[in-house]
């Protein structure tokens, strides 16, 4: 055992500018790696069915090709829509199971006691922790998807390219540039929607002492079955439906919307111009669903603020 | 300026009253020790000093209200909860860069030193150190922050007495400059006593004892007396009475230790001795 004691000179350190808000983030990524393992895996399965059923891709274009153009569009950006699907899902996953964990688990490991003796308020450390599934999340899962739908065109070209035909369909065939924006439109849309579901999540895990889960789920769905068994209404019912689903609903001018009817489980390949930002917007479940983000944030750094750390 | 200035300080947990209104005062520069059995209210205090939970009367560390302005305190302030509450699955250098990312006055070079002279790698898992080199590394850390008051809440807690002695040497030797103030709660008082300048004793959420090194010793005596003057030693009002082979021990506040010296064996008490005289008194009284 080598001694600490040591001829160290005086401490001379001068105050310096620090970054607790960024290095709180740093530190949610390095502790939960998973934040980039999951979409990166996930988009790794994408490539590999891709690449199993990239055969299909020719016959897929050559039915393209005889389609007018929306359809065709439409057509060929399916295995790029499908592709994106799972990634963006286990975005989301992710998100919610990184909140419920959040700021339970340094409570449980007592690391909370080594995170409140540093100057780091708790609002800083609420607020980093929100950027997770609000910033740095959709972040990665917009870099993962962008690549892994270039390396789609990139696997698709080399191998129509091989077999001789479709190159020119498979890149002027459909509006590549709108589906990414449209993309970024529905990931930015998204995350703004579902805010309060992580915020409810991250203060949930700040006040249970145990099966944080549960408590974030229960409630919601006692409240639905007691209406329902006492009222026989369904507005619980439906406000988590509301939430759960209604963001697609403002995002987009569904009855433009052709071939699908099931819009819950076949979401966007329309082009740009049937987006309807300002419907989603202007509409009271955002702006509403903000404010309750605000609200459980708040109350998530009031848990971890008064809860006994011992 | 009192490093920590607590007036009327209270604390409650429901039904049950952890501090009972106390008052007191550590001047800067001092390592105090505070000295309870289990339950007596020393987490509680260490926590309300810490920011940690809401209290109620005044408290006051190092001008700042704790429970308003533990952010800010937090600057001048640390410490070391136990063992056990570094990240387990952080590693040394994420642990460093960390703390240098957020703390205006972390010295890296000094932690990195520090750390030098352990056998710790910067590449380690802290779940792969063992509890002592875990110490270690907080401790490196902790020393390399330019801080007023250092806050120790059984910091040796499960460590063989190796790691126990040097954590001690350590802090005195290349840390405390008489500047800063350090409080610490232990078990283990034997292995303090020889550092502290002042001891608190608390018991049941009252201080009992707060009172300087310097004067404890002349304080307290602890008496062996002679079979024939018992009886007389007994009328003294020694505070505690104890058997120590087979002799009757008689523990003495504030006597001359020239009139007892004619009865018997005179020495002074350790801390621990003192600290179970004063604990089994019936009283509750304020002895300080």
């Amino acid at each position: 055992m080598t001694s600490l004691s040591a001829d160290v000179s005086k401490n001379s350190a001068s105050p310096k500018s620090t970054h607790p808000l960024l290095w709180s983030v740093r530190r949610e990524i390095w502790e939960h790696r998973m934040t980039w393992i999951a979409p990166i895996s996930t988009a790794c399965v994408v490539l590999a069915g891709f690449l199993l059923g990239i055969i299909r891709l020719q016959t897929l274009l050559n039915v393209a090709t005889k389609l007018p153009p929306m359809s065709r569009a439409a057509t060929i950006a399916a295995p790029f829509t499908f592709a994106a699907l799972p990634i963006m899902a286990t975005g989301v996953v992710l998100s919610i199971f990184f909140c419920l964990s959040a700021l339970s688990n340094e409570r449980r490991d007592r690391s909370i006691l080594f995170w409140k003796s540093l100057p780091v308020s708790d609002t800083q450390v609420v607020l980093a922790k929100a950027l997770v599934p609000l910033l740095v999340v959709p972040l990665i899962v917009l870099g993962t998807l962008i690549v892994t739908q270039l390396a789609m065109l990139l696997i698709g070209t080399v191998a129509l390219f091989v077999v001789g035909t479709g190159v020119p369909t498979l890149w002027m065939g459909w509006p590549i540039a709108q589906f990414e924006l449209t993309l970024l439109y529905l990931m930015i849309t998204g995350v703004l929607w579902y805010a309060p579901i992580y915020a409810w999540c991250l203060m949930v895990s700040s006040w249970a002492r145990r099966a944080v889960f549960l408590w974030a789920v229960l409630p919601w769905f006692g409240l639905f079955i007691i209406e329902k068994l006492a009222l026989g209404t369904d507005y619980i019912g439906s406000l988590i439906d509301y939430r759960l689903y209604g963001v697609l609903h403002l995002d987009f001018n569904f009855p433009h919307f052709p071939q699908h009817a099931n819009i819950k489980l076949i979401p966007v390949i329309n082009p740009l111009n049937d987006i309807t930002p300002e419907r989603f917007f202007l509409s009271p479940g955002l702006w509403l669903g903000l404010a309750a983000t605000v609200a459980f944030l708040a109350a998530a750094v009031w848990f971890r603020r008064t809860r006994d750390p011992g | 300026m009192a490093c920590i200035e607590a007036r009327g300080l209270k604390k409650t947990f429901g039904t049950t009253t952890a501090l009972a209104g106390i008052d007191f005062k550590i001047e800067e520069g001092k390592i105090v020790g505070l000295i309870g059995p289990n339950g007596a209210g020393k987490s509680t205090l260490l926590n309300t000093v810490l920011g940690l939970i809401p209290y109620e009367g005044q408290l006051s560390v190092l001008g700042l209200n704790p429970w308003s302005s533990r952010g800010a305190l937090m600057r001048d302030v640390c410490f070391i909860a136990d063992v056990a509450v570094l990240p387990r699955w952080m590693r040394v250098q994420n642990a460093i860069d960390y703390v240098a990312g957020v703390h205006p006055k972390f010295d890296r070079e000094r932690a990195e030193q520090l750390l030098a002279k352990t056998q710790i790698k910067k590449s380690s898992k802290i779940s792969e150190l063992s509890k002592g080199m875990v110490t270690q590394l907080h401790l490196a850390l902790v020393m390399a922050i330019d801080a007023k008051l250092l806050v120790l809440d059984e910091p040796t807690l499960g460590l063989d007495v190796l790691f126990r002695k040097q954590f001690y040497d350590t802090l005195l030797n290349d840390y405390f400059d008489h500047r800063r103030t350090i409080v610490v709660t232990t078990h283990q008082v034997e292995e303090v006593e020889q550092i502290l300048t002042d001891v608190m004793f608390i018991n049941q959420g009252r201080i009992v004892l707060d009172c300087a090194m310097d004067d404890f010793e002349t304080r307290y005596v602890e008496l062996r007396p002679r079979p024939e003057h018992l009886v007389h030693a007994r009328t003294l009002n020694p505070i505690h009475e104890r058997q120590a082979l087979g002799r009757l021990v008689l523990t003495f506040d504030s006597m001359n230790r020239d009139t007892l010296a004619a009865l018997g064996e005179v020495r002074t008490p350790s801390i621990a001795d003192v600290f179970v005289a004063i604990m089994s008194e019936p009283t509750t009284g304020d002895a300080a």
